[in-house]
């Protein structure tokens, strides 16, 4: 039974990954990033039910604690970013190449 | 119930520096502006100097044979001599990092608004780099010694949180700076949601994401190849991200380039020693009796890291992004290390002896590169386009002779440190059977000792342009960093036995696990 899970956190890290690759927006990309961290916690709950140990969900809450943390820094760079250049589009940051 | 058991003594040189950071929050939160910098100085040498203290007093008591904190950090040989190495290079780092004028006075004021020019007047500071850096040096004494997924990975986010920011506060060239911090944010990020999917699919492999119960569960679990094939590789992905190995290399020219020098010279040396430490771990432990399924592609990730590095490195016009990519070489000479993995314990050792002793003098050759880069300066901050280097070697003689120096230790020339490291690597490569990889590596090598030449003889041989970049005349800190690096490069490359002999004896009781 638990295998539908496994499959919606599959999907739900392909949904995240394609949309870092595809968005030009850092804060929708730094929103899939999340959606990634995300499909991995339902993946590891799946898990510790499947196996009907504790470990996969203690580290779920690690996880979130993780992601939180990474918030705060995220948003600070991105705001800080936007103050600068008026956009948040990861296409315009584009002055460090070659 | 039980109380778990911790072994605080084991652990005395993690909880010090975690320990000196949190005291280093309390100094931002509660002393006043200009006591700071004077309470974060003692504060942050002193934790250092302890934690190395305490790494040599852990060493000479003996290493422990099984892992501490109920099998959450493993204390082991390798991981001292890591603990050591990275303790070292944090130290010389923040020497250089405590330099003034690194750092903007207001990281939330927008580049060229009056409020960043009244904050340059007043003279402010931001002092809380002391206690990022710290947290970021707590995370990388702790990610080579994780003994499972999950410390591994909170590890992992405490090391490089606090360098995202870092990467985001330089004082010149802001918008470079803030660029290098979002770039190498997302992308950090993402890699790191690679790895979290990696170790899920482990965990769901091996049900726990203890490093040596995966490493059984390959022997006993049937049938779930999907699972541990998938979950792998993405951990694997994660882990090539930090080192930076090609085709993940592509953030660090970009952050290399645009952070802070100092915090460069960190992340260079530092967070590559790191994360080689657990690289190695998860694929030695966990997957060693995989060997067979991930050598190959081992193999190809060194060839194209070596490859692409060096000849990249060729086409750079910019000093900051030549050293990246030159970073980006080494990190393949390294990898050729970490597949000379064979049945055989002795090999093993050798081979990852090799890489220890490749990753201590690498680290601090490279600090004491980027650190003279902080010392050229043009009227806009540090003079980073090789083409203003020209002719240097004229004007300031002894700091062009002391970089080419370090060059020449990066091309691995006899005499110097670089040469026993490269010589270490592709003898245990060799005795590996890696004997393919080896000749990639010194072609490599050879290509790469072409730009670094180059570089050479565009200080010593060409005109300096009159109105050239200036040789600032450098702090007690960065002269002291200089010649410490110089020394070290010399002395290990003349007299390296010591050094071997004790990256032998650390890796002589391989990993415990």
């Amino acid at each position: 039974m638990t295998t539908h899970y496994l499959v919606l956190s599959a999907l739900l890290f392909a949904i995240g990954g394609i949309g870092v690759l595809t968005r030009r927006n850092a804060i929708v990309v730094f929103m899939c990033v999340e959606l990634m961290l995300n499909a991995c916690n339902l993946a590891f709950v799946t898990f510790a039910r499947q196996h009907g140990n504790i470990e996969g969900q203690v580290i779920a809450f690690f996880v979130m604690i993780v992601a939180a943390a990474e918030v705060v820094v995220g948003l600070a760079i991105i705001v800080t970013i936007f103050r600068t250049r008026r956009s948040a589009s990861v296409d315009d940051a584009s002055l460090l190449k070659h | 119930m039980n109380a778990p058991t911790i072994e605080y003594l084991q652990l005395a040189p993690l909880l010090t520096v975690f320990g000196a950071a949190i005291l280093g929050v309390l100094v931002e939160a509660f002393a006043p502006r200009y006591l700071r910098r004077a309470m974060h100085i003692p504060i942050t040498l002193l934790s250092l100097a302890g934690a190395f203290a305490l790494v040599i007093v852990q060493t000479v008591k003996g290493v422990p044979t099984k892992p501490s904190a109920m099998g959450a950090v493993a204390v082991d040989g390798p991981t001292l001599f890591i603990w050591g190495t990275i303790l070292v290079l944090a130290f010389v780092s923040l020497l250089l990092l405590n330099d003034e004028d690194h750092f903007v006075p207001a990281a939330a004021a927008v580049p060229g608004s009056a409020e960043e020019e009244r904050a340059l007047i007043e003279g402010n500071v931001h002092t809380e780099v002391y206690p990022l850096a710290l947290f970021a040096i707590g995370g990388m004494l702790l990610f080579p010694a994780s003994n499972d997924l999950l410390i591994m990975f909170v590890a992992l986010e405490v090391m490089s949180l606090p360098l995202y920011l870092l990467c985001g506060l330089a004082r010149r060239r802001r918008l470079l700076s803030q660029e290098s911090a979002m770039k190498y944010f997302l992308l950090g990020a993402f890699s790191s949601a690679f790895f979290l999917y990696g170790t899920a699919l482990l965990y769901g492999f091996a049900g726990s994401v203890d490093l040596a119960k995966i490493g059984t569960a390959l022997g006993t679990v049937g049938g779930q190849d999907a699972l541990l094939y998938t979950g792998a590789a993405l951990l694997g992905v994660g882990l090539l991200f930090k080192i930076g190995a090609a085709p993940f290399q592509s953030w660090k020219p970009d952050v290399y380039q645009g952070a802070p020098t100092p915090v460069t010279a960190l992340m260079a040396s530092g967070t590559l020693v790191a994360a080689f430490g657990a690289l190695l771990r998860v694929f030695w432990i966990a997957l060693g009796n995989l060997d067979w399924d991930w050598s190959g592609i081992m193999w190809g990730v060194a060839i194209l890291t070596m490859v692409a590095g060096a000849i990249l490195a060729i086409t750079q016009t910019d000093i900051k992004r030549m050293l990246a990519y030159s970073s980006i070489a080494h990190a393949g000479f390294l990898l050729v290390g970490v597949v000379a993995i064979t049945a055989d314990p002795k090999q093993n050792a050798l081979a990852l002896s090799a890489i220890l002793f490749y990753l201590a003098v690498y680290g601090i050759t490279t600090i004491g590169a980027f650190a003279i880069v902080t010392m050229v300066r043009d009227a806009g901050g540090e003079a980073w386009h090789l083409s203003r280097w020209a002719g240097l070697g004229k004007r300031s003689p002894k700091l062009a002779g002391l970089f080419a120096f370090f060059l020449l230790a990066f091309a691995g020339i006899p005499l110097t440190s670089g040469f026993f490291g490269k010589y270490a690597v592709f003898q245990a490569a060799v005795s590996g059977g890696a004997l393919p990889l080896v000749v990639v590596g010194v072609v490599s090598s050879a290509i790469a000792a072409f730009f670094y030449v180059r570089v050479i003889v565009l200080m010593f041989f060409s005109d300096p342009a009159p109105d050239g970049p200036s040789v600032v005349l450098p702090s007690w800190g960065t002269a002291s960093v200089v010649g410490f690096a110089a020394l070290a490069t010399v002395v290990l490359g003349v007299f390296p036995q010591p050094v071997l002999d004790l990256a032998q004896s650390a890796a002589g009781s391989l990993f415990v696990h």
